[in-house]
């Protein structure tokens, strides 16, 4: 045979490891993009995030009268607009389960190619975080544009904001691999499952209001979770004075909350592959891999 | 060995058969799986908490959690529309339904109003156990000024409502993957000029004029001003001429949900898309 391109597989785990992630990030780019034309699919990436932020403006302006110089209104804006990268990544990661299990049906070809499937997961959640890098830009600069958002490129404290930024998006990352073995073991409302935890985590973390606003038991909630650190660093990286208006993590520097927010991506990193490992062995007992509800 | 003949319905009797046997899997499937009560009430609980901590932050005035509970109760029946209506005949494609649903004797429209009868009984429980339950979370107060009106008014609202969803699902017929990302498109956009969250009358008239096109718009702003102390003043529009609105909506959209199915089930066939699954 002429021409015959000979393939050695690789016995390196990083090396396949990058692979998977590798390959599911260009498919996941083309599952999320390809089903409409380049305009549509525009229109798409932020009609929704500036409707979400629209409803959160209005009903500010309609008590305050307009009021945008406060700073509770940059609080409420900056909260949202960021926490679309929640939803997205976090979202993006457990998805592809549901996806590639009960839409493609293809799941269990997955898991006999020569991939890592917790790489490919994460990889497939790349795309959405693309789709949200995009959806939070266009949210943020009409702020800035339309609502006198007090955002400034001299005065933004760049490398707080980037290393924020990058551990904040691997801590969802992992807490999608969480949630993509919790969606491994379970049949019905998986498809609620990531809309749950991050409606959940939209009321605890203090994303649109500070957490004093929170019934004093219900607050406990909002400090053991790491979005209440990321949202609180991305608010001080942006808009730093304004941030430190509200009590709520006022006593921390920013270093105490990297060193936070550091050691929680941690824990939950080493959590996340404990768990993935245990729910895809509990799910591979029972048979559910290939598993499709039709729910 | 002798055959058991079968009785068989036609005309107005297969009408109703279809409708009641559609609408039957709908009403049953709650009894039969009740964790609908954690996630159909629990997530639009969630979306309402959210925002009634926001307008606490801004010190707004109690009124305000109480059309806050009220529109999040009403998203139930938006959703149910998008995503248990128009999208449905989408996922009957998917699984390989749509084709059985255009052979067997019976007419779409019949599936249809069982799917919209079922899906708007279903959903009027979960809207009603998200506003109790918002209501005694949130302390909120009611004092209905006309309790036939408020009937009224919801039943025309609902008729509209789903007379829409009819329409919007011969449009979804057409669709493949897209039609996941449209409904999904819908939602936000809907709350936002809908006015689910806040009052209508807010908005730009010309905006709100607009936005009155779809039923829950005006339903839900002539429940406010029904059912709120305060919800007169905070009216876009009169709740007769809002009730006139939402009779005009029912008429134009069953109408055209009825014109639009026969014309888009002909063109779905045409071209070959019933049994089209391009994921």
């Amino acid at each position: 045979m002429q021409n015959a391109r000979t393939f050695t597989p690789s016995a390196d785990k990083s090396a396949i490891l990058w692979r998977s992630f590798r390959t599911a990030t260009w498919l996941g780019w083309q599952i999320e993009s390809n089903w409409a034309d380049p305009f549509l699919f525009a229109v798409y990436s932020f009609v929704k995030p500036l409707a979400s932020a629209g409803i959160l403006v209005i009903m500010y302006s309609v008590i305050t009268g307009g009021a945008f110089d406060e700073p509770i209104f940059p609080y409420i804006y900056l909260g949202n607009a960021f926490y679309i990268y929640v939803g997205a990544v976090m979202n993006g990661v457990s998805w592809a389960v549901i996806d590639d299990r009960e839409h493609y049906k293809t799941l269990k070809y997955m898991y006999v190619a020569p991939i890592t499937v917790p790489g490919y997961l994460l990889g497939r959640g790349v795309a959405r975080m693309l789709i949200g890098t995009i959806s939070v830009a266009i949210t943020v600069l009409f702020g800035v544009i339309f609502l006198n958002l007090p955002l400034s490129i001299t005065t933004i404290n760049w490398p707080l904001f980037f290393v924020t930024l990058i551990i904040g998006v691997i801590m969802l990352a992992l807490l999608g691999l969480i949630l993509a073995g919790i969606t491994l073991m379970i049949a019905n409302h998986v498809w609620f499952l990531g809309e749950a935890v991050a409606g959940a985590l939209y009321v605890f973390s203090g994303a649109i209001f500070p957490l004093e606003v929170l019934p004093a038991w219900i607050r406990p909630v909002g400090f053991v979770m790491p979005i209440t650190y990321w949202l609180e660093l991305i608010r001080r990286a942006l808009v730093g004075n304004i941030a430190a208006a509200f009590p709520t993590l006022a006593q921390l520097s920013d270093l105490q909350l990297l060193g936070i927010l550091s050691g929680m991506t941690l824990v939950f990193g080493i959590g996340a592959l404990v768990i993935f490992r245990w729910c895809e062995n509990w799910a591979r007992e029972r048979g559910m891999i290939d598993m499709v509800s039709n729910y | 060995m002798a055959a058991t003949r079968i009785k068989k319905n036609t005309g107005l009797r297969l009408f109703i058969q279809t409708v009641i046997g559609r609408a039957y899997p709908r009403v049953i499937g709650q009894q039969r799986e009740k964790s609908w009560l954690f996630f159909d009430v629990f997530l639009p609980l969630i979306a309402v908490s959210a925002y009634v901590f926001v307008y606490r932050a801004i010190q707004a005035p109690q009124e305000y959690i109480g059309f806050v509970v009220m529109g999040g109760a009403m998203t139930a029946f938006w959703l149910n529309v998008l995503w248990s209506m128009s999208s449905q005949l989408y996922w009957e494609k998917e699984q390989g339904n749509l084709a059985l649903y255009i052979i067997a004797p019976n007419s779409l429209t019949a599936i249809l109003l069982g799917m919209a009868l079922g899906g708007l009984v279903a959903t009027t429980l979960r809207a009603l156990a998200i506003t109790i339950l918002g209501s005694w979370i949130f302390a909120v107060q009611y004092e209905v000024a006309s309790y036939w009106q408020l009937f009224l008014v919801f039943t025309l609202c609902m008729v509209a409502l789903y007379g829409m969803g009819m329409m919007m699902s011969s449009l979804f017929l057409l669709l493949n993957r897209e039609a996941w990302h449209i409904s999904n498109m819908a939602q936000e956009p809907v709350y936002l000029i809908s006015g689910f969250f806040f009052p209508i009358k807010n908005l730009n008239f010309w905006v709100a004029a607009g936005a009155s096109l779809i039923p829950l718009t005006v339903g839900l702003d002539a429940m406010r001003q029904l059912v709120f102390p305060a919800g007169a003043s905070l009216g876009f529009l009169s709740v007769n001429t809002e009730i006139l609105i939402l009779v005009g909506l029912s008429v134009l959209f069953l109408v055209l949900a009825q014109v639009l199915l026969g014309y888009m089930e002909r063109l779905a066939i045409r071209e070959g898309r019933i049994t089209d699954s391009r994921n």
